[in-house]
């Protein structure tokens, strides 16, 4: 019988042969984003246009191919053209207009489409572009001390000073540079290497040699962190992408997610047959602890340690699941992680079942995303043809077998008790626990539930090992973190991160800020079950103990920016009419509760509430917190009390002065208008459903605030800013 | 035991039940054999649910539990054109809420109802992932982004010019 390093042999050659005969390495390569989002946005479009004209153009030296998606999301679809020796070109917001253009001109000349360069303030097409380290964490300031050098150097060598752009990156898993602290590393596109020095003596060499003389300067190179390398060449030249860490995403908008050949290439399934191998179930679980890794579905909890209590019954029946039900409204990283890359969740889940001696694992997704199933199933079918999943895998006598379990949207599903439950088509509702699922889950047996995003990280462990792992991150809080930023930011998607990085870093440098004109106002993070952080705190390192600290949680890694036009006292009715109506009603504080806490929310937004109301909110608040038999209860309170904590002279002002110091609680505005202003087009009179705006033809028009419904559809429709709202 | 006097189920979902029914935990696949109905028909009728709980051997209180239970699953009819407004936190910062009531407002109809023609219906979903291109409406399988309060009657229009 083939042994697992022939099987695991057999199957990289064929990937190999597949990758040599597509030519992939010689030829130009067009990407295009195809994610759920970037699909909304028109990819499938742009996908179809340049296939259209790659045909009628004859050349068969040209690959067009869908990858995941890069959490670039605003500015979507991206499309990635990679030139054999160009500094690669990321299109974004490209129509099947703009496909042309970058067809005709890029493709076919060898010009890039300046104009339609992703970020391209930030990026205008250099000769050479230098990317330096500036993460807050290793390097810092010394990244601009750096820049200074560097321009000096290449002020001092003679080299055109507009042929050179210079960035500031996060980290490129370099760190081991601390260890000599006069050691800098920066990488150059589009030769996509990255130089090691010290002196001011090499930094001129580098630059004569690869910056004057065009020639790599090979006896300082170094190599990084093979993980974060394969996406710094990739979008190392995107702003927006090199404050980045990839790891969780180390894959997504790299490879065809439908493409076994393309996870394989980027050290997919390496993991797996060394360790079925070569080492054993304890081994496993040991690394996986000694990595730090923490559950990312909000809790927190030590995943080895998890992983461990799941084996110490000794029931020979065991499970392990999957928790893609991403419930939270305002959080999409575990999509585009199923979305950009499956396989690395079933090689995770097949390598948790080995440690735990599971032989079936469930993914528990929503079946909100459509998407998301249709790869996941690809991904079991191909991987199943493979033998890589079902009875045993790689001739290694293990036998490990996954199946899809479709939610039906309920939030409280996300909470792990329900979520078996749904799995065993029952409906959602939590249980008391203990027992916890490692002991006693599906159908009573120990089952093993880990969210999408940690599952994403277990193979890369493994592989790479947890002391690879443990050097990002901050000392309770290892690895990096993936957060949904959107709301009021100019840059809204998906950022990932080492933990420790501060919300102003999230925001401002990869985020880009808030639109022009506004100012910050709050951080929600967590979702439903955060809180909101306030724009004092935005200095504060982001990792499990400094979130709780502020009253907020990490939840699954939304991040909604909230700016001056946002009310607080909105924002928190908001999440609690979204918690009140996803109450499963077992218990009576959350069923109850809730809705008692939003009856009292909906007297202060609409302007009836008096001061003791808030009193009473908070007493209510804290008791759901403390009495409710899950976490969806247990946290439901938290963005009421971290307002009330944060922001309780708002609430102040909706009570004691009936006005919304945003102008967002409809109740409490007051339209009028403005003498000075009006032309009397009697425009607000025609739209006002109510009737209550009087006023002759090019006379001043008076709004009836009696009978006035305060819709607002005066205030839209004027032309000339003469109706006020306050 | 009543019995049931319509079969109404169509041969492939009962095919599928059937092969339910063979492997282990058969009645953990009610969620499935449940999304099968609505996915051909849009909404799960009582018949139907009836005619799951005999086959599948499931109480059929256990069956409207379940249905009940979702948000997911309707059990009513949607209309041709099924507005879904989403309603996550994102969408909600960029004024979801206005674009649900211009819905409202220019089909003459509330959240969860029908047009009497039977072509539009509206409803909100809570978030289905396209946050950054805040606020998203979907219109039976398509997805709008960034759609303002304005652009309302104009994709009503589209919509019915389909027929």
């Amino acid at each position: 019988m083939a042994s697992i390093t022939s099987a695991y042999g057999a199957l990289l050659e064929k990937a190999l042969k597949e990758y040599d005969e597509s030519g992939a390495a010689r030829k130009v390569i067009i990407q295009v984003g195809s994610a759920t989002c970037e699909i909304t946005a028109g990819a499938d479009r742009v996908r179809a246009e340049f296939d259209k004209l790659i045909i009628a153009s004859g050349r068969d030296d040209i690959l067009l191919k869908q990858v995941g998606c890069t959490g670039r999301c605003a500015r979507e679809p991206v499309v990635g053209v990679f030139v054999p020796g160009q500094i690669p070109a990321k299109y974004e917001q490209v129509t099947e207009e703009k496909v042309h253009s970058i067809f005709q001109s890029h493709i076919l000349k060898g010009q890039p489409v300046t104009e339609l360069i992703l970020d391209k303030k930030s990026n205008r097409l250099y000769d050479h572009l230098v990317t330096i380290c500036s993460s807050s964490q290793c390097c810092g300031d010394k990244g601009s001390a750096l820049e200074a050098r560097l321009l000096k150097a290449i002020e001092a060598q003679g080299v055109p000073s507009e042929s050179v752009g210079i960035m500031h990156s996060g980290c490129m898993g370099l760190c081991d540079s601390a260890s000599d602290p006069d050691q800098r590393v920066m990488m150059v596109f589009p030769e996509k290497v990255i130089y090691r020095f010290k002196t001011d003596a090499e930094l001129a060499e580098i630059v004569t040699s690869q910056l004057k003389e065009n020639t790599i300067l090979t006896k300082y190179v170094t190599h990084t962190d093979r993980v974060l390398e394969e996406f710094f060449k990739q979008y190392g030249d995107v702003s927006f992408f090199n404050r980045q860490t990839r790891l969780t995403l180390r894959n997504s908008g790299l490879i065809d997610p439908e493409s076994l050949t393309d996870y394989m290439l980027k050290d997919g399934y390496k993991a797996l047959p060394w360790i079925l191998k070569e080492k054993t179930p304890e081994w496993v679980i040991e690394e996986v602890t000694r990595s730090g890794l923490r559950g990312r579905g909000g809790g927190g909890f030590p995943t080895g340690v998890k992983w461990k209590n799941t084996t110490l019954n000794d029931d020979p029946i065991r499970y392990v699941v999957c928790n893609a039900d991403e419930g939270d409204p305002g959080a999409f990283m575990d999509r585009s992680a199923l979305e950009g890359d499956p396989f690395t969740i079933i090689e995770g889940m097949t390598l948790g079942g080995y440690a735990v001696g599971a032989h079936k694992g469930f993914i528990y997704v929503r079946a909100e995303y459509p998407l998301a199933i249709e790869r996941l199933e690809n991904a079991i079918e191909v991987t199943r043809e493979n033998h890589l999943l079902g009875k045993n895998i790689l001739n290694s006598g293990f036998d490990f077998d996954l199946e899809i379990r479709l939610g039906a949207g309920a939030f409280v599903c996300g909470e792990e008790t329900a979520l078996l439950h749904s799995i065993e088509g029952k409906r959602g509702q939590p249980r008391i626990r203990p027992p916890y699922p490692s002991q006693s889950g599906l159908w009573g047996h120990p089952t093993m539930i880990n969210n999408v995003e940690t599952w994403a990280n277990i193979a890369a462990i493994l592989l790479f090992g947890a002391d690879w792992y443990a050097r990002f991150g901050t000392e309770q809080s290892k690895g990096t973190k993936v957060f949904a930023l959107a709301g009021k930011v100019k840059n809204t998607g998906l950022v990932e991160v080492p933990m420790g990085t501060s919300l102003r870093e999230i925001i401002f440098d990869i985020g880009g800020g808030l639109e022009e004109g506004r100012t910050l106002k709050s951080v929600q993070t967590g979702g439903p079950s955060g809180g909101c952080i306030p724009a004092s705190k935005v200095d504060t390192p982001v990792d499990y103990e400094h979130l709780k600290a502020l009253g907020s949680i990490m939840g699954s890694g939304g991040m909604i920016v909230l700016d001056d036009e946002d009310c607080m006292v909105a924002t928190a009715r908001f999440f609690v009419e979204f918690t009140q109506s996803e109450s499963c009603g077992k218990c009576v504080p959350c069923r109850e509760g809730t809705l008692r806490m939003l009856e009292i929310l909906d007297k202060i937004t609409m302007g009836q509430a008096e001061l003791a109301d808030l009193d009473r909110l908070e007493r209510l608040a804290r008791l759901v917190k403390h009495t409710s038999l899950c976490g969806l209860g247990q946290s439901a309170p938290n963005p009421v009390l971290s307002a009330l904590e944060n922001f309780r002279e708002e609430f102040e002002a909706h009570i004691t002065e009936r006005r919304c110091p945003a102008h967002k609680c409809r109740q409490l505005l007051q339209y009028s208008v403005d003498a000075d202003k009006c032309v009397g087009c009697t425009l607000c009179a025609r739209r006002c459903p109510v009737s209550c705006i009087s006023g002759e033809r090019r006379g001043v028009h008076v709004i009836d605030a009696d009978k006035c419904i305060k819709c607002g559809e005066c205030f839209n429709a004027c032309k000339f800013g003469a109706v006020l709202q306050k | 035991m009543e019995t049931v006097t319509t079969h109404s189920l169509p041969p492939d979902i009962v095919e599928f039940i059937e092969a339910c029914k063979q492997q282990e935990h058969s009645d953990s696949y009610l969620i499935a054999v449940l999304h099968r109905i609505q996915g051909q028909f849009g909404w799960l009728s009582e018949d139907h649910m009836n005619e799951v709980a005999q086959r599948l051997q499931v109480p059929s209180a256990t069956v409207s539990g379940v249905a009940t239970f979702y948000h997911f699953f309707r059990l009513k009819p949607r209309g041709k054109h099924a507005v879904s407004v989403c309603l996550g936190t994102a969408c909600f910062v960029k004024g979801a809420d206005r674009v649900l009531s211009a819905f409202e407002s220019e089909l003459g109809i509330s959240l969860g109802e029908t047009t009497q023609d039977g072509l539009f219906s509206i409803e909100v979903s809570r978030c289905i992932g396209v946050c950054a291109l805040a606020p998203v409406v979907t219109i039976n399988e398509k997805t709008y982004s960034r759609v303002t309060p304005t652009q309302v009657p104009e994709m009503i229009r589209a919509e019915a010019e389909k027929g």
